[in-house]
């Protein structure tokens, strides 16, 4: 008797021990859980069109995954992805909601594109870094618009990055279709940059995804080992206490913003230079939208945003496939990010699995006045 | 004998509302010298002022009525965005604008209800939920997308009585689609409610003192719940309109930022509906004006620079006008009880 007492005894503490852990790391478990439930979503969708969910999974999978060209497309969709990711991921730090990522990966997209064709007797290994330097510079100068409006004159960086969203493209456009024009082009673009500032490819891996990974080590560096970085998490938690620590609140502010503007800005720079090979209308749409999906999906950590960016990566670059093999639209894709999204920033799941235990998610964002 | 009470009357109206009459009788004069001056171009700006500004005068108070009971509504945008597509297929589908109306309409109060349950009953961030609910109608609203569709009828137009003969004035505002005249109508409405009744009064207060409000027998929670899903209803409209009368259409994207714009016209009008009314006219009227100097060649902006003056608008009002007016004082802030 006592002893299958003590085999319920053990069988449970192990349960519960398993349980535990699957506890602690829910910052994982229900990212990948929202996932299984948004494709199981998709898979009713696409049935519903008469398409076989799993010859569409395949389909998208296989040809985002498993060919040398598919592969190269991932990779070269992921390199801004990350960067863009993380933009959003360090404004989050510092309780700032940056949905201009999009503007700021324009700026820089362009500013790079104009140093690539402008100092065209630069050799490669010097234009290279001065075409990412402008591009960050351009991105962080943007960011900063949003960041001094909302430190000196209280607004919202949520509706200010929309408007600067709107504005550079409108900025763009002009510059593309009047000063900055490929001349005798018809279409808005502007000239092709030097052959020596277009990135390499190393195989299949291009190699700004090298960028954007070493970028995600460093910021994931400076947010948790520097000053910095200190200065940035306790204004996110609580600014009241960041005052009180004499951390200069309407600066620390703005630098976040610069900072990730120019994340942005490289991640405009490195798909000039290793996709585009100019500035061109059309290209780099939504980058900076799924920046924001990418970062809440990596509940903000810069580490995160890597695996985040390579699902995005791999969805978008798949779409294509997926329409010519099934006739499903490619915007499957948004109804899939968008379900996830939906899940992983609602507490649905979470409170559904772990109740009480559920880690709460902090009001990351300020309110309206400050 | 009838006329001294009448002038009191005038007269108390006028020391309540000094700067209000004031400003809106320099515009008044504005507008009949520019009429008689050049009656063709003036009824068309205005025209065209008032259709920017429909929207986003319903847009803006669905805002108002949220941030006014203590929830920020970033979401607006993708309200209205759902509510232009549901109400455009519906009608398309069904060849009913009627219908199409009543779908649009009550998708914006569903919307709304589905960020006042996630915003005010699971405390989550206000403002991530708004962005969220912004990404996830336009991924829905881009999936379901049917190209080619086309609406069969116009929306029909009534002349109000009396009101319509008025010069410039009438026929712009008063010879109108069915949302035309519901937003003056729903403008005046909760100007009224939200100053004279006592859902306005709690509302208020549930807005600026959550707390007290309780403390005072109002159910915060609940009517809060009950607000942001109403005011999902004005976005409907907006977006109805948009799909129904003004562009008679549906694109993906459709909606344009004016959610965005509409929040800012809401902060330059102080959280006052009659002042976002004449908030989002100035927005309207200054792009009318910009349109017409470049269709009159009196100046060659590029039309890449029309298009984002709006927005230019919008970042310069907030960067002047923001520090100046000061939002309700719980908003944005979760309240539950004994968390006080």
């Amino acid at each position: 008797m006592s002893s299958v007492n003590e085999a319920e005894v053990d069988s449970s503490s192990i349960g519960r021990k398993v349980w535990d852990q699957v506890v602690r790391y829910q910052s994982i478990v229900v990212p990948v859980i929202a996932l299984v439930i948004a494709f199981s979503i998709g898979a009713i969708l696409i049935s519903l069109q008469g398409v076989s969910p799993m010859t569409a999974y395949q389909s998208l999978f296989r040809s985002a995954l498993f060919s040398p060209a598919g592969l190269e497309r991932t990779f070269e969709k992921a390199t801004p992805l990350i960067l863009t990711g993380l933009a959003v991921a360090v404004a989050f730090r510092v309780g700032l909601f940056n949905i201009g990522a999009q503007g700021q990966l324009l700026t820089g997209a362009l500013a790079s594109a104009w140093a690539g064709f402008t100092f065209t007797s630069l050799p490669g290994f010097l234009l290279v870094p001065v075409a990412i330097l402008f591009g960050a510079l351009a991105g962080a100068m943007w960011g900063s618009i949003a960041g001094l409006l909302k430190a000196y004159r209280g607004v919202h960086e949520v509706i200010s990055t929309i408007m600067l969203n709107t504005i550079a493209l409108g900025i763009i456009e002009y510059l593309i279709s009047y000063p900055l024009q490929e001349p005798g082009q018809v279409l808005s673009r502007t000239p092709a940059i030097a052959d020596q500032a277009k990135l390499p490819l190393f195989g299949f891996l291009p190699s700004g995804f090298f960028l954007a990974l070493v970028s995600a080590a460093i910021i994931a560096w400076m947010l948790t080992r520097t000053t910095l970085g200190f200065r940035f998490t306790t204004v996110g938690k609580n600014k009241f206490a960041a005052i009180y620590a004499g951390i200069k609140l309407k600066h620390t502010v703005v630098l976040s913003m610069i900072f990730s503007g120019a994340l942005a800005g490289i991640g405009g720079a490195i798909e000039t230079l290793g996709v585009v090979h100019r500035y061109e209308s059309g290209f780099n749409d939504g980058i900076g939208f799924d920046g924001i999906t990418i970062a809440l999906l990596a509940r903000g950590n810069p580490w995160g945003t890597i695996p985040a960016a390579m699902l995005v990566a791999i969805l978008r670059s798949g779409a294509a496939t997926l329409q010519f093999d099934t006739g499903i639209e490619p915007e499957v894709v948004d109804l899939l990010l968008a379900i996830t999204l939906l899940l992983v920033s609602l507490p649905i799941i979470a409170k559904a699995i772990f109740r009480d235990r559920a880690i709460k998610n902090d009001n990351v964002t300020s309110g309206w006045g400050s | 004998m009838v006329g001294v009470p009448k002038m009191n009357a005038v007269l108390d109206f006028f020391n309540a509302h000094r700067k209000g009459t004031i400003y809106s009788l320099i515009v008044l004069v504005a507008a009949y010298t520019f009429y008689f001056i050049d009656g063709v171009r003036s009824t068309t700006m205005l025209e065209f002022a008032w259709r920017f500004s429909i929207p986003l005068v319903l847009a803006a108070l669905t805002g108002l009525i949220g941030e006014r009971s203590g929830v920020v509504n970033i979401g607006i945008e993708g309200q209205m965005l759902t509510s232009a597509f549901t109400g455009f297929f519906v009608a398309a589908f069904t060849g009913s604008l009627i219908a199409g109306m009543f779908a649009g309409v009550l998708t914006g109060l569903a919307m709304g209800y589905f960020l006042a349950f996630v915003a005010v009953k699971w405390q989550m961030d206000q403002i991530i939920a708004g962005v969220v609910i912004n990404i996830v109608a336009a991924g829905i609203t881009s999936f379901f997308y049917v190209p080619g569709q086309i609406l069969t009828q116009q929306m029909p137009r009534f002349a109000v009585p009396l009101l319509s003969d008025i010069p410039l004035i009438g026929p712009v505002f008063f010879n109108r689609g069915f949302f035309g005249l519901a937003t003056i109508v729903i403008v005046l409405t909760l100007n009224f409610m939200l100053f004279r009744s006592r859902w306005g009064l709690r509302t208020r207060a549930s807005g600026e003192y959550p707390q007290a409000a309780d403390t005072a027998g109002v159910d915060v929670i609940k009517l809060r719940i009950a607000n942001v899903s109403l005011a999902g209803l004005l976005a409907g409209t907006a977006g109805a309109y948009l799909a129904l009368e003004a562009a008679g259409t549906f694109e993906r994207g459709f909606t344009g930022g004016r959610g965005f714009t509409a929040l800012a016209i809401l902060i330059f009008g102080a959280w006052y509906p009659m002042r976002a009314l004449a908030a989002a006219l100035f927005f309207g009227f200054a792009t009318a004006l910009a349109s017409q100097l470049q269709a009159d060649k009196v100046v060659d902006i590029p039309q890449q620079f029309i298009n984002i003056l709006p927005s230019t608008l919008t970042l310069l009002v907030l960067a002047f006008a923001a520090g100046r007016v000061r939002p309700p004082a719980a908003v944005g802030a979760p309240y539950s009880k004994g968390n006080a």
